[in-house]
C-alpha cells in the first residue's frame, strides 16, 4: 500500500515535470514569434506614469496651430466643445449636481492624453499625427486647463510630471451598493 | 443624454401588418397577375383558397443568404436619428420583437467608438506580448486550429439605459443595448498558456485593430476564467459590427471590454488607464468620486410583452413575458408584479437556465381590461435582487450614467395602451 502510495505520487511528480516542460515549449505549437521591431511598431500603449512614451517633444505655441488645424472644428477653439467632447474647463464642478467632465476637470493621468491622441484622433485621420504633433497638442489642451503655462514645451519625462487636480477622485467598484 | 433613448423612434410593430397586408406582391417578388395585387384581405381566408397555393412559389435558392419575410422589414435595429455623429454610437436590439434568448445576428446591438473597419482576414493579425515567455502573432486560421467551445452568453453596453430623464418608450429604448449569441472561439487561457504567463502577470491590455484602437485592461483572473477569443456568432462568422474576424469575449462584463476586431494583447503588471476606462466608463457618484474597473453587469430583467409602444387588444389572456441576465452567473429566479409592485409572483423560467445568458420567462395574465402596472424582477444565483430606480439613484445619483440595472414597470392604460410608467 505504502509501495502504491509512493509509487502514485511519483507518477504524479512526474506527469507535473512533463507539463512544465509542455508549456515551456508552447502545448500547441501554434503561432509564431513576434519579433521585437513588430512589437515597438504596434505597441502604442501609454502607461499612467509616462512609461513607452516616445522621444520627442512639443510646445504650446506649435499645439495651438496642430489644435487649430486637426481638433477646433469638433472640439471648439478654446476646448468647449461641439461634435466632440469638451476639453477644457469644469474644474470644480465633478462633485455638483451638474458636473463637467473634461480633461482638465476629469481626467486622472496626463499621459493618456498622449495615448488617446495618438491612437484615436482626429477621428477622421487616427494615428496620422507625428509624435512631436501629439506632444504639442497635449501641451495646447493641458494649457487650456492652466495646468502647464504658455511657454510649456512637453516630452516623456515633463508630460508624465502633471499632476491632474482629479488623480486621487477614482475609487474602486463598491458594487453591490444596493442590498437588501 | 440623446444616445440612451430614442423619443422617435416608436415600435412600428402594431402598424407594420396593416400597411404591408395590401401592397405585398411587389414586396414579396412574387409574380401575380393584376387582380391579385387589389385582392382584398378576405380573399386568402376561410373559406377561400389563398392565392399563395394557387401557383409555385420563389424558386429554391433563390436567396443565397436568407432574409426576413418582407413583412417583417419592420424588425430591424433601433438607430436614433437625432445623435451629433456616427462614429461614436450606438444601435439598439428591437427586443420587444424578438422570442427566445438568442438574437438575430443582423439585430445584436452595436456600440462602436471610431466606426466599423472592413477588415481582410488574410492580413489580420493578433499580437500577444508584455509579460510572456514567448511573445506569438496568431493570424485568424492559426486560432482556429486552437481547440474550440461554443458557449451561450449575453452582451451588454455598460450605458442600458442612463438614469436621467427623458427615459425611452420602448423595451429597445430603454435596454436595447443587451443581446445574446452562441459564441464560438478559443479559451483565452489556452491562448496565454501558449505564450506562458510571467508569474508577474496581472492584467492584460486588449486593443482593438478600428479607428479608435479602442483600449481596455482585462484583470489576470477573467482572463484565466472564461475569457474567449471568438471568431464565429450564432454558427457563422462575426459579422463586421461584431468583430469580424476576431473579438475578445468577456461573459458578464460590460461589453465595451469584449474588445472587437481584437489585435493585440499586451500582458503588463496593473491597468493601462486607457481613455476608456478613465474619462469613460468610470461611474460618477454625487461626492465627486468615481469607480473605476467597475466591470461586471448585474441582475437585470424587462418585459418585452406587453411592453412600452404596444397595445392589448382585448381584456381576457395575455402571457407576460420577457428577459433577464446577470452578469454575476445564473438567473435563480424572475418574480412578476401586475398590481403596481404591491404583490409578487414567480414567473416560469425558460430552461435551459444558462449562466452569463439571458434568460426567458413567462407569465400567464388574465387582464381585466382596467389600468394596471406590471414589471419584474430578477434575481441572480448570488441572492442579489435587481432594485429600484429609486434605490439606484438613492445610492447613484443621477451623474453616475453607467451600470442602470433599474426595475423597469410598463403602465397597462384601459385602452390597452402600454407606456414607461416612469417616463
Amino acid at each position: 500500500m505504502r509501495w502504491l502510495e509512493t509509487c502514485g505520487i511519483t507518477v504524479a511528480i512526474a506527469l507535473l515535470a512533463f507539463s512544465n516542460e509542455a508549456q515551456a515549449q508552447s502545448p500547441y505549437g501554434i503561432g509564431r514569434a513576434a519579433t521585437a521591431a513588430e512589437i515597438a511598431g504596434w505597441n502604442i500603449d501609454i502607461g499612467r506614469d509616462g512609461s513607452n512614451l516616445p522621444e520627442g517633444s512639443g510646445s504650446v505655441s506649435h499645439g495651438r496651430e496642430v489644435y487649430a488645424q486637426q481638433c477646433a472644428s469638433c472640439h471648439g477653439e478654446k476646448g468647449e466643445g461641439g461634435l466632440g467632447d469638451r476639453l477644457a474647463g469644469g474644474q470644480g464642478t465633478i462633485g455638483t449636481p451638474k458636473p463637467i467632465r473634461t480633461v482638465g476637470s476629469y481626467w486622472p493621468y496626463a499621459p493618456t492624453l498622449f495615448d488617446y491622441i495618438r491612437r484615436a484622433m482626429p477621428q477622421n485621420a487616427p494615428q496620422s499625427l507625428s509624435n512631436e504633433d501629439v506632444y504639442a497638442v497635449s501641451a495646447f489642451i493641458l494649457n487650456l486647463n492652466g495646468l502647464v503655462g504658455a511657454d510649456a514645451i512637453l516630452d516623456a519625462k515633463s508630460l508624465a510630471a502633471v499632476k491632474m487636480p482629479n488623480r486621487d477622485r477614482f475609487v474602486g467598484d463598491a458594487r453591490p451598493d444596493v442590498k437588501r | 443624454m440623446s444616445s440612451t433613448t430614442d423619443p422617435d423612434n416608436d415600435s412600428v410593430s402594431t402598424t407594420r401588418r396593416r400597411f404591408l397586408t395590401a401592397g405585398t406582391a411587389a414586396a414579396g417578388g412574387v409574380v401575380l397577375g393584376a387582380g391579385a395585387s387589389v385582392a382584398a384581405e378576405a380573399d386568402n381566408l376561410p373559406p377561400n383558397v389563398p392565392e399563395w397555393m394557387k401557383v409555385p412559389g420563389e424558386p429554391t435558392g433563390g436567396q443565397p443568404y436568407g432574409t426576413p419575410s418582407p413583412f417583417e422589414k419592420g424588425v430591424v435595429r433601433n438607430i436614433s436619428k437625432t445623435l451629433k455623429q456616427y462614429i461614436s454610437a450606438a444601435s439598439r436590439t428591437p427586443l420587444q420583437e424578438l422570442d427566445g434568448i438568442i438574437t438575430p445576428n443582423g439585430l445584436f446591438y452595436e456600440r462602436h467608438h471610431g466606426g466599423v473597419p472592413a477588415i481582410d482576414p488574410a492580413q489580420h493579425r493578433l499580437m500577444l506580448h508584455g509579460l510572456v515567455e514567448r511573445p506569438l502573432t496568431f493570424t485568424v486560421d492559426d486560432l482556429r486550429r486552437f481547440p474550440s467551445e461554443s458557449r451561450i452568453h449575453f452582451l451588454e453596453c455598460s450605458g442600458n439605459p442612463g438614469y436621467s430623464k427623458p427615459y425611452g418608450k420602448t423595451a429597445s429604448d430603454l435596454v436595447g443595448l443587451v443581446s445574446c449569441a452562441e459564441w464560438t472561439g478559443v479559451s483565452l487561457k489556452l491562448v496565454l498558456q501558449e505564450a506562458g504567463l510571467k508569474p508577474e502577470a496581472k492584467w492584460v491590455v486588449a486593443e482593438g485593430a478600428d479607428a479608435a484602437a479602442l483600449t481596455r485592461s482585462i484583470p489576470i483572473e477573467k482572463c484565466l476564467e472564461d475569457a474567449m477569443l471568438v471568431y464565429s456568432q450564432n454558427g457563422e462568422r462575426l459579422r463586421p459590427q461584431q468583430g469580424y474576424p476576431l473579438r475578445l469575449f468577456l461573459p458578464g462584463f460590460e461589453g465595451n471590454m469584449s474588445v472587437k476586431w481584437l489585435r493585440r494583447l499586451h500582458v503588463t503588471t496593473e491597468p493601462v488607464y486607457s481613455r476608456e476606462e478613465t474619462s469613460k466608463y468610470t461611474d460618477l457618484l454625487p461626492d465627486g468620486t468615481a469607480r473605476e474597473f467597475s466591470f461586471y453587469m448585474e441582475a437585470k430583467s424587462i418585459i418585452t410583452r406587453p411592453s412600452g409602444g404596444q397595445r392589448l387588444s382585448a381584456p381576457g389572456f395575455h402571457e407576460i413575458t420577457g428577459i433577464a441576465w446577470s452578469g454575476h452567473g445564473k438567473i435563480a429566479r424572475v418574480e412578476v408584479s401586475v398590481d403596481d409592485g404591491k404583490s409578487w409572483q414567480d414567473a416560469r423560467l425558460q430552461e435551459p437556465v444558462l449562466t452569463r445568458a439571458l434568460t426567458r420567462f413567462r407569465l400567464p395574465w388574465q387582464w381585466d381590461g382596467k389600468p394596471a402596472v406590471i414589471q419584474s424582477r430578477a434575481i441572480d444565483e448570488t441572492g442579489y435582487v435587481q432594485p429600484t430606480l429609486a434605490e439606484l439613484l438613492a445610492v447613484r445619483g443621477e451623474n453616475y450614467f453607467y451600470h442602470n440595472n433599474a426595475i423597469w414597470p410598463w403602465r397597462v392604460a384601459d385602452t390597452g395602451e402600454v407606456t414607461n410608467a416612469l417616463a
